[in-house]
């Protein structure tokens, strides 16, 4: 049996018929092809799935995809517009806050939610906000330079 | 030649991809008539297999076929190989999925093919297997008690071998003569690696050509091709090419050939459609090659001036279930040999025996033998400080290989190229003020504060060389490196390399590498790996390797295209060959700079040949393969401050203070990086990992709920330093610094915990330092 649903990914609007159990994250990555957002654990527990839902961040292994029937969706593909990368990119990237890049989607998109939250935080609450996102390349070091250096210039932007 | 990328601080090329979602890894690649595959694995540690029924899970529908280990076996499937052999070893043979017997939690004993991956999970479940359930054992002392449970009939007292090295003789009369002696007995915990993404393989097999096409998560595909073609199933090896794309971290983990992607090839021909399997992380809890598992009692003995007389040391090493690709090489020739540390120690005697239990396979994970080396060595250095009554740095010190000692012949077979030992350590004790915080730590310890600070003066070995020495170790194979550069016609370069990079940037360090040596701009280059059908034999990526080994591999080669392209300059410019300089990317007769041929015309007359030089062939590429000549020998020292909340036990890292010495640096920003992962997993093991197997050989720790890996908030940023002592003898003087972190930082994090518990009287805990075994020993000891 499969179920109609309307989802909104990076503002494209997408219906497909999906199994009521299938995870959003498996919609993502197998039914639209947007590979960019990763399932590295089955608990729930390394936050490499994580999407903003209704500009939110949730981990997309924990969500069905009836679930974010009606919602809006944003992955890593959808993060840079124009061509021009988010602040979050260019800081993973001038600061090193990446090895492999598993973790990257999900890490940037948690950042994301807590610069949201907090736009100037101290290195301690990056780090307690990003302690749902597994890293085992970093060290997380870079990773905690990195979203400063988002935040700074969110700030001068804003 | 002027250097313009090597040693600096580049940003990476490789990142726009990844931060935009547009990695590759195994499990986003699809196929046309891609089915996936779920493994049906065994719920018990040791069961002999009565029967195994297919129908339902056949009946159910989208299911397309379910193997199970006889069939393979009967289709002609071998044992997977062992690649590193020792003198007496028991080499029990290892099929894919079990045969007639599973050995360990988590083995597999049937695979099912279904058009979608929930449908192949469901008919896993489906699968039904008659089990037998037989006695189990996990852990490496009481495996080799009389009456363990025997995991292989040809290993009845489950001894896999029995290895020693050194003198012993010499190192008992050591002991005999010794001032003072300590005498430790410590465990290494069983760590299970967890790179973040979950290894996945994808096979296709095209009938009308007979050829195989394998995309998996390796940190070294040729590797792969060549054991699991001419080993395992057995087909030709150019019929068989492996690609590993990006790579989600590897940390030692895929590097070894595993049951699922050699099923998985061969179910593809089975069902005549393509094939993927990934890992749900509770499989790679059970069936990634677990690292470390030592059991380890060590002592050392010193004279009246507190200089060390000898070391002996005697380790149980758990192999687990079976031997994993490098297994026997971990607990021998990457530990023993690693003993002396930074130390001048007369004489060192280690024996190790190596034990089957019912767990999952041990091998290589990050350091692999090295830091459970380090453990002991920098544990010893601790405990025989604290005997003396001398401060830690000045009892390291005082016991240095000193600089003008190099090249060092140590007692366990290594001679160690180059070093200043002091240098790093000063450096290390400036960077966090020693004087002033020991001064604190008093401070402190009135108030009932307990501060400590931890060190740890490691050694590495990497880039394991040269062939000959390790072939007449034991290894299998030689551990050289392949590099083929081409040059283009318009100038471009593609190099493409043995290594494989899975994080650690070779597609930046190496192009700044090769546009240096050839003058052109790095946007010019493009470095390929991972793919057996593009790139020459390579031995991949681990133990550190890949920028002395691989990195000199790809100099090489530069040499060789400079060369002929100087021939050709030569001609072009109707000078002598040995009066053309070449510097800045232009060819130049000697003292006439503002006559000359770029590189870029160069290699367009290397491939249009209309105006050339008679007798030479045309084009411009160069292959080579470079054996060391040696081990290179990175070392440092760093420095763990904590502070213990006698109260809860909790230990938080208060600073961290790295200094590192791996020859000359390519690009900081990567080797700093290198650093930074390194000293998580370190701390890892110290604080906070370790694998639990219950009396039944039951893995209890076997999710991410249950094992606690390093989060953000755990770790403290890291204070990082370097001395350069280049490597003598490797092209680029560089020395690997990918495990450097891991090899430091668990006896550094140890070492500060004991140091802080020290008022209480605590001698030594054995690792992961939890809060609960703090405050139990802080209890016991204040009941004592």
């Amino acid at each position: 049996m499969k179920v109609p649903v309307t989802i909104t990914v990076n503002g494209q609007v997408y219906q497909r018929e999906v199994e009521p159990r299938m995870l959003l994250v498996h919609f993502l990555r197998e039914v639209l092809g947007l590979t960019g957002t990763h399932v590295g654990c089955d608990t729930s527990q390394c936050g490499a799935c994580v999407v903003l839902m209704d500009g939110k961040a949730v981990k997309s292994c924990t969500v069905f995809a009836v679930q974010a029937d009606g919602a809006q969706i944003t992955t890593i593909e959808g993060l840079a517009r124009n061509g021009q990368l988010h602040p979050l990119q260019e800081g993973f990237w001038e600061m090193h806050g990446l090895q492999c890049g598993f973790c990257t989607p999900g890490m940037i998109l948690a950042a994301y939610d807590l610069l949201q939250r907090n736009p100037n935080p101290t290195d301690e609450e990056i780090r307690h906000a990003l302690e749902g996102n597994y890293c085992r390349c970093t060290g997380y070091h870079n990773i905690v330079r990195a979203v400063r250096y988002a935040a700074e210039k969110l700030r001068v932007q804003a | 030649m002027a250097t313009r990328y090597f040693g600096v601080a580049m940003k990476r090329r490789e990142d726009p991809r990844f931060i935009t979602g547009r990695g590759t890894y195994v499990d986003d690649l699809t196929l046309p008539g891609l089915v996936y595959a779920a493994m049906v694995r065994s719920p018990h540690a040791h069961a002999r297999i009565r029967a195994i029924h297919k129908e339902k899970a056949l009946q159910h529908p989208g299911v397309i076929a379910v193997f199970t280990g006889k069939d393979m076996v009967d289709s002609g499937v071998k044992s997977l190989p062992c690649g590193w052999l020792l003198p007496g070893m028991k080499l029990p043979p290892h099929y894919p999925m079990a045969v007639d017997k599973v050995r360990h939690m988590g083995e597999i004993v049937a695979v099912v093919i279904a058009e979608d991956r929930y449908t192949a999970e469901d008919a896993a479940e489906l699968v039904e297997v008659e089990y037998e359930p037989l006695p189990a054992v996990a852990d490496g002392a009481k495996a080799l008690q009389p009456g363990a449970p025997a995991v292989h009939d040809e290993a009845p007292d489950n001894v896999c071998f029995r290895w020693s090295i050194g003198d012993r003789e010499k190192t008992d009369e050591a002991f005999r003569r010794a001032h003072r002696t300590v005498k430790v007995e410590l465990v290494n915990q069983r760590l299970i690696p967890n790179a973040i993404e979950p290894r996945a393989a994808m096979a296709q097999y095209n009938p009308a050509t007979d050829e195989y096409t394998l995309w998996v998560t390796s940190q070294n595909p040729h590797v792969h091709r060549l054991l699991m073609a001419a080993f395992v199933l057995g087909i030709p090896e150019h019929k068989l090419r492996v690609i590993s794309p990006d790579v989600g971290g590897g940390f030692g983990s895929k590097i070894f050939l595993y049951p699922e992607e050699t099923i998985v090839t061969w179910a593809a021909r089975q069902v005549g459609r393509p094939v993927k399997w990934t890992a749900r992380r509770r499989e790679s809890f059970v069936s990634d090659a677990h690292g470390r598992d030592h059991i380890t009692e060590a002592e050392l003995a010193v004279d009246e001036k507190g200089k060390i007389l000898g070391m002996r040391v005697k380790t149980i090493a758990n192999l687990g279930a079976y031997l994993s690709t490098f297994a026997p090489a971990i607990p021998t020739y990457l530990y023993g040999t690693l003993l002396s540390g930074q130390y001048e120690i007369p004489t060192i005697y280690c024996e190790v025996t190596g034990v089957f239990t019912h767990t999952t396979p041990v091998d290589a994970y990050r350091g692999a033998g090295r830091p459970e080396a380090t453990y002991v060595v920098e544990r010893l250095m601790d405990l025989m400080a604290r005997e003396l009554g001398e401060d830690p740095a000045e009892f390291r010190r005082k016991n240095f290989i000193p600089p003008d000692k190099f090249p060092y012949q140590t007692p366990v077979a290594l001679q160690y190229d180059s070093g200043n030992y002091e240098g790093a350590l000063n450096k290390a004790l400036e960077a966090i003020r020693y004087k002033e915080l020991r001064r604190q730590q008093e401070e402190l310890r009135k108030q009932g504060r307990y501060i400590g600070i931890g060190f740890s003066c490691y050694i590495e070995a990497c880039g394991i060389a040269p062939s000959q020495v390790v072939g007449s170790l034991g290894a299998q194979a030689g551990l050289w490196e392949s590099a083929l550069v081409r040059v283009h016609p318009t100038g471009k370069v593609t190099v493409y390399t043995g290594s494989h990079t899975h994080g650690q940037g070779h597609e930046t360090a190496f192009a700044q590498i090769v546009a240096d040596e050839l003058g052109i701009p790095i946007e010019d280059v493009e470095i390929v790996h991972g793919d057996t059908g593009s790139v020459p034999f390579g031995m991949g990526t681990y133990g550190s390797r890949s920028a002395p080994v691989g990195g000199s591999a790809i100099v090489l080669s530069l040499q060789k295209i400079k060369e002929k392209a100087r021939k050709i300059a030569a001609y072009l410019l109707e000078a002598a060959e040995e009066d053309v300089v070449f510097e800045d990317g232009k060819f130049y007769v000697k003292g006439v700079p503002d006559r000359f041929k770029t590189f870029q015309e160069v290699a367009l007359q290397a491939y249009l040949a209309h105006n050339y030089p008679p007798g030479l062939e045309p084009g411009l590429e160069a292959s080579s393969f470079y054996d060391p000549k040696n081990f290179t020998f990175p070392f440092g020292t760093h420095i763990c401050v904590v502070e213990v909340d006698p109260e809860t036990g909790k230990v938080k890292i208060l600073r961290y203070v790295a200094v590192d010495d791996a020859g000359r640096i390519i690009n900081p920003l990567i080797a700093e990086g290198q650093v930074h992962g390194g000293i998580a997993q370190g701390i890892g093991q110290a604080l906070l990992e370790g694998a639990i197997y219950d009396e039944n050989a039951q893995l209890l720790s076997a999710s991410l709920l249950d094992y606690a890996l390093p989060r953000a908030d755990d770790l403290p940023p890291f204070e990082i330093d370097h001395t350069v002592t280049p490597c003598p003898h490797n092209p680029l003087g560089v020395k690997g610094i990918g495990e450097t972190g891991t090899i430091a930082a668990t006896a550094a994090a140890v070492n500060a915990v004991m140091d802080a518990l020290a008022p209480f009287g605590i001698r030594h805990i054995d690792m992961p330092l939890t809060p609960e075994k703090i405050w139990r020993a802080i209890q016991a000891a204040r009941a004592a």
